[in-house]
């Protein structure tokens, strides 16, 4: 169960196309993830909604195929 | 959601004021993001209760649909869901989570 750094780069873009991901995997596995990312549709919202859209945008894949993302979501 | 189930979980987070849906136990908690909540916890000294999903497969798929948050360990305080590892973290480093223990009557102490 892992999925490839772009593979999660291109899923965020595709739901959410002005962020700017940063994303680190942090023990080379494709497993263990940690992710900056930047975007306008974050504005406004808790740090609970702006994870829930990274979530949605991995659709599903979030505690299945992809077992640890660290994430921080920042407003721009 | 299977209903008993919710009135399960419903009647733990109105039962324990603080509450940790973890891989684990607070004692020997089995996955990284969990030991760093639950250790955050005990730094901050406050008296929590820990699920370990890990036992109890309904639950861990249970509590995931319940919050409508993909990811375990999840945390409660007084009924309300508070977020993940990494927003537990950012609260505290920022003093969010201090305030909303203040905020919700928690006890805790401020260890530097």
């Amino acid at each position: 169960m892992t999925l490839k750094l772009e593979e999660i780069k291109s899923l965020i873009k595709e739901a959410i196309p002005d962020a700017e991901i940063s994303i680190e995997d942090l023990a080379g596995d494709e497993n263990h993830y940690s992710a900056t990312i930047r975007s306008k549709v974050f504005s406004g919202k808790s740090k609970i909604e702006q994870h829930k859209l990274v979530y949605k945008a991995l659709r599903g894949k979030m505690g299945n195929e992809l077992h640890a993302l660290a994430l921080n979501t920042l407003e721009r | 959601m299977d209903e008993n189930l919710k009135k399960r979980i419903n009647d733990e987070i109105e039962k324990n004021e603080v509450c940790l849906f973890m891989k684990g136990t607070p004692e020997v908690p089995q996955c990284g993001f969990s030991l760093a909540v639950s250790n955050l916890l005990k730094h901050l000294d406050i008296k929590f209760k820990g699920f370990n999903v890990l036992e109890d497969n309904n639950l861990r798929e249970g509590i995931k649909q319940y919050s409508d948050w993909p990811t375990i360990p999840q945390l409660y305080i007084k009924g309300e869901f508070i977020g993940g590892c990494d927003i537990i973290k950012e609260m505290f480093e920022k003093g969010d989570l201090q305030k909303k223990l203040t905020e919700k009557k928690i006890s805790f102490k401020n260890n530097n």
